[in-house]
């Protein structure tokens, strides 16, 4: 057309959402706008005014407002403003003013609304107070469909072979053989005036192996029962489920074998084959290579495969929860082994005790640069005089040998190396009683740190009785509870970004941002809070938080907006961490916004404002006093 | 077209100075009564806003052209660019952009400036064809121009070649506004003092005082938009009530 605009359009397709439109609706756009210019300082918008343009800015920067004066946010070249407005038909809420001097191009509502309503990518991109945006942006990355993200149905082929706990172990045989399969799966006998629960209808799984160490070996006769030779303490794994998760749960429970539940029916079986086939590189050989570690020196030269593994897994689009677990197993799999090699220079220990994990490893949400959080318990025959010295030993050994690894020591001294953190059981309980009873900001900080725990080797039955113990006592201590959501509050998330810098709520600018420390972290401490107060049982951010929904505690929506800003936040600092190692850098938390794409900017600013907004519930919801 | 500095301006302008009262509805008036060519008469029908309209309140159309060289009567227009405006908005769903094939010779020299080929202006139609409807997008509007007198004049130049008349209408010339606003004496005298340079009025220089961004020169219809920006800076910043009359800033 020969009115068109060429530095209209030119900007148009330097800047999303436009530059995804086709060249003709966009030259459409760019030779239907209308141009303003305002002064610094000059209103744009004013509180209840009707606006039925959309503001694009071309040159400058604005200053959005809440209506109580409060910045709402700060936007510059190729942002928007008033959107909302014209969506819902609605007077200006948030007014505008001009920062610097500014040329804003207007698209007319109806324009906005055709775009908006027969583009999707247009519309997502630009809605703003939709949370769905963040929702498909997690989506988005999950579509690409790699075998990390592959689910565990996915590898379902055929239904299982489901055979009744009479067959005879050749009938079992000849029946697997016909179908071709390497295991079999018997189900409870059909009783019809004995409805079971529905998880009892699968009693156990026989193997090719159990036929021939369980049978053959041991010269049993070929009519026996199945149930004879059977593995009866099934462990099973959930259609939805991840193939990753399926081979980590292989690997925890040494079997080679899964059936795959739905809905606690049987759909198909999964072997140890199907998913090597699935994944060939993975956290898997890493674990195997630390296990098969002889000493200190060995498994401190495995770094770089962890690191390797964790970028595998980054370009893979592994979404966080796997990279995570992923993680943690790798870092779980080092303190066992260290822990093995320390029993093996040291001897036995002389009384029981449990290696806990804390913090992020404890959740299933470790990344590569981590600091390492650990405690002893210890059997309550503890007498410092008598065994103190080898647990002073043991810790030690630990410690120095996770700090070669990788794991950092604990600025903070919270590891099983200082006296405080390597107690008997009882002392545990009364810290856990005294803190919850009698909260103090040191304790608090404690709290957010030791209520995260794993028992990762030794009586892990301890672990699971300070769960309990902690369960217990926090849930529904609306005293307690308030303190924590104080203490959560700490952390804030900032306002969003502004040209390369990050925005405070206040104005400020700075030029980094940590996400771990401003993203992450503070969700994390959101959702303790929250699952202490349901009494959760899940430990993962993820698993506690789906509880907290399921307790319908929270506004309806806001707890599926929390996992998508959870979700984005730790890729955005996971994918950080991986550019950092494809960089050769050493990776950090920090981000600086002028590595962040504007898709990655839009994203975590709403990100952050879920956070803030559930920051803002917490402390309303958690008042000292209120009833729960 | 603002590449041109005003010693290449060979003769003098056609119109004689207008002061800003001057009372263009009378002399509206009178023209379209002696107009004979019918675009022209329609165009002066339309009438001119009086002199104290608020400048708020004044249409405007901004008005570019590109031209084959710089004397008006050897050279003719190539391009011709329009925008229609107010101070608060250019609506560019108003725009007009027309290549004209010149009456006279298309210079290499002209070529390299404003980009308009041979095969260009083949095919485009002449001056006298889009006269209408250019009218038609001016009338009841007030020209506003970066240095006015290359569009008055190539403009009444052409007119006199087609329908041998002349056309005069009240303009607001935006490099005049900047060198009245930065060059007053005494700055200049201060800044001689300081040995600083005068201050540029180029389009792209006055464009970035206003912290306008850069837009390519040379097409007619960026052009114009760029001399529609320009004058919104400019009145916010100088006239920022807006009430002010239009007299205060045309010519």
């Amino acid at each position: 057309m020969a009115t068109e605009q060429v530095e209209v359009t030119d900007f148009f397709q330097r800047h999303k959402p436009f530059s995804d439109l086709p060249t003709q609706e966009l030259s459409h756009v760019a030779s239907r706008v209308e141009i303003a210019y305002y002064k610094a300082g000059v209103p744009i918008l004013t509180f209840g005014q009707d606006n039925d343009q959309w503001f694009v800015i071309r040159s400058g920067a604005v200053e959005v407002f809440r209506r109580d004066g409060e910045l709402y946010n700060r936007l510059g070249e190729g942002n928007f403003f008033g959107e909302l407005g014209i969506m819902r038909n609605r007077p200006v809420r948030f007014p505008v003013v001009a920062l610097e001097d500014t040329l804003v191009y207007l698209i007319d509502a109806e324009t906005f609304n055709h775009l908006f309503d027969n583009d999707e990518q247009f519309a997502d991109f630009v809605e703003v107070e939709d949370r769905s945006r963040l929702r498909d942006s997690n989506a988005d990355r999950k579509d690409n469909n790699s075998l990390l993200t592959a689910k565990v149905e996915k590898l379902i082929d055929q239904l299982p072979l489901i055979l009744p706990p009479t067959t005879t172990v050749q009938e079992a045989a000849v029946r697997m053989t016909e179908e071709g399969v390497s295991s079999v799966l018997i189900s409870k006998e059909h009783n019809a005036d004995n409805i079971e629960r529905d998880n009892d209808v699968v009693i156990g799984i026989v193997t090719d192996v159990d036929i021939r160490s369980r049978l053959v070996a041991k010269g049993l006769d070929l009519s026996a029962p199945v149930t004879d030779i059977m593995t009866s303490q099934l462990t099973s794994v959930q259609s939805h489920q991840y193939v990753f998760e399926a081979m980590m749960l292989m690997l925890k429970h040494k079997v080679m074998h899964l059936p795959v539940l739905k809905k606690s029916q049987p759909i198909g079986l999964i072997s140890h084959q199907d998913i090597l086939r699935y994944e060939s590189q993975n956290s898997l050989f890493v674990v195997k290579s630390i296990f098969s570690a002889q000493n200190v020196d060995e498994l401190a030269a495995l770094t770089g495969e962890v690191r390797g593994c964790f970028s595998r897994m980054v370009h893979e689009d592994a979404n966080s929860q796997m990279i995570g677990s992923a993680m943690a197993v790798i870092g779980r799999s080092f303190k066992q082994r260290l822990l093995e090699l320390a029993e093996q220079k040291f001897g036995p220990a002389p009384i029981p005790y449990c290696f806990l994990a804390l913090g992020s490893m404890a959740r299933d949400e470790q990344l590569i640069v981590t600091d390492q959080d650990n405690a002893l318990v210890l059997d309550n025959r503890f007498d410092p005089q008598v065994h103190d010295e080898y647990f002073s030993a043991l810790a030690n050994f630990v410690c120095d040998g996770l700090d070669r690894c990788g794991y950092s020591y604990c600025t903070g001294g919270i590891m099983a190396t200082n006296k405080k953190w390597r107690q008997p059981l009882k002392v545990w309980e009364q810290y856990f009683s005294q803190w919850v009873d009698h909260p103090t900001p040191e304790t608090l900080l404690h709290s957010a740190i030791f209520f995260d725990l794993d028992g990762v080797w030794g009586k892990k039955v301890w672990a699971d009785m300070l769960n309990q113990l902690i369960r217990k006592k926090a849930y529904k201590n609306s005293r307690f509870l308030a303190c924590m959501a104080r203490n959560a509050l700490l952390r804030t998330p900032p306002l969003g970004f502004f040209k390369d810098f990050v925005m405070e709520t206040d104005g400020r600018q700075t030029n980094s941002i940590n996400m771990k420390r401003r993203g992450t972290a503070p969700i994390a401490d959101l959702i303790r809070v929250h699952a202490l107060s349901v009494g959760a049982n899940g430990r993962n951010s993820f698993a506690r938080l789906h509880d907290v929904i399921d307790a319908k505690i929270l506004p309806p929506g806001r707890g599926v907006d929390l996992r998508d800003a959870l979700e984005f936040i730790a890729m955005v600092r996971i994918r950080h961490q991986a550019f950092d190692l494809d960089m050769q850098r050493e990776p950090d938390n920090d981000i600086e916004p002028e590595y962040l794409s504007d898709f990655e900017r839009k994203n975590l600013r709403d990100a952050f404002q879920i956070l803030s907004d559930a920051q803002k519930y917490m402390k309303y919801r958690y008042q000292p006093g209120r009833h729960l | 077209m603002f590449y041109l500095d005003k010693n290449a301006l060979q003769d003098k302008p056609t119109l004689k100075p207008l002061g800003g009262q001057f009372d263009w509805s009378s002399e509206f008036s009178k023209r379209y009564k002696n107009a004979r060519y019918p675009a022209l008469k329609q165009y002066y029908a339309q009438g001119a806003v009086s002199a104290d309209t608020p400048i708020c309140d004044v249409p405007l159309v901004a008005l570019d052209f590109e031209t084959t060289g710089l004397n008006p009567k050897t050279d003719s227009i190539v391009s011709i660019g329009l925008v229609a405006l107010t101070t608060q908005r250019i609506r560019c769903a108003e725009a007009k952009h027309w290549i004209i094939k010149p009456d006279t010779e298309l210079k290499t020299k002209s070529v390299v400036i404003h980009g308009i080929t041979h095969s260009d202006v083949a095919s485009a139609p002449s001056f006298n064809s889009v006269l209408d409807e250019l009218l038609l997008h001016l009338q009841g509007k007030i020209v506003v121009a970066h240095h006015k007198d290359i569009e008055t004049r190539f403009l009444n130049s052409a007119l006199q070649h087609y329908i041998g008349e002349e056309i005069v209408f009240p303009c607001i010339d935006t490099m005049a506004l900047e060198a009245r606003f930065s060059r007053t004496l005494k700055r200049t005298f201060m800044r001689s003092l300081l040995g600083k340079k005068t201050p540029s009025i180029r389009l792209t220089d006055c464009r970035a005082r206003y912290h306008l961004p850069y837009y390519r020169q040379h097409n007619a219809l960026t052009d114009a938009l760029a001399c529609a920006e320009l004058l919104q800076a400019q009145v916010s910043t100088y006239y920022p009530d807006e009430t002010s009359p239009v007299s205060a800033i045309w010519c």
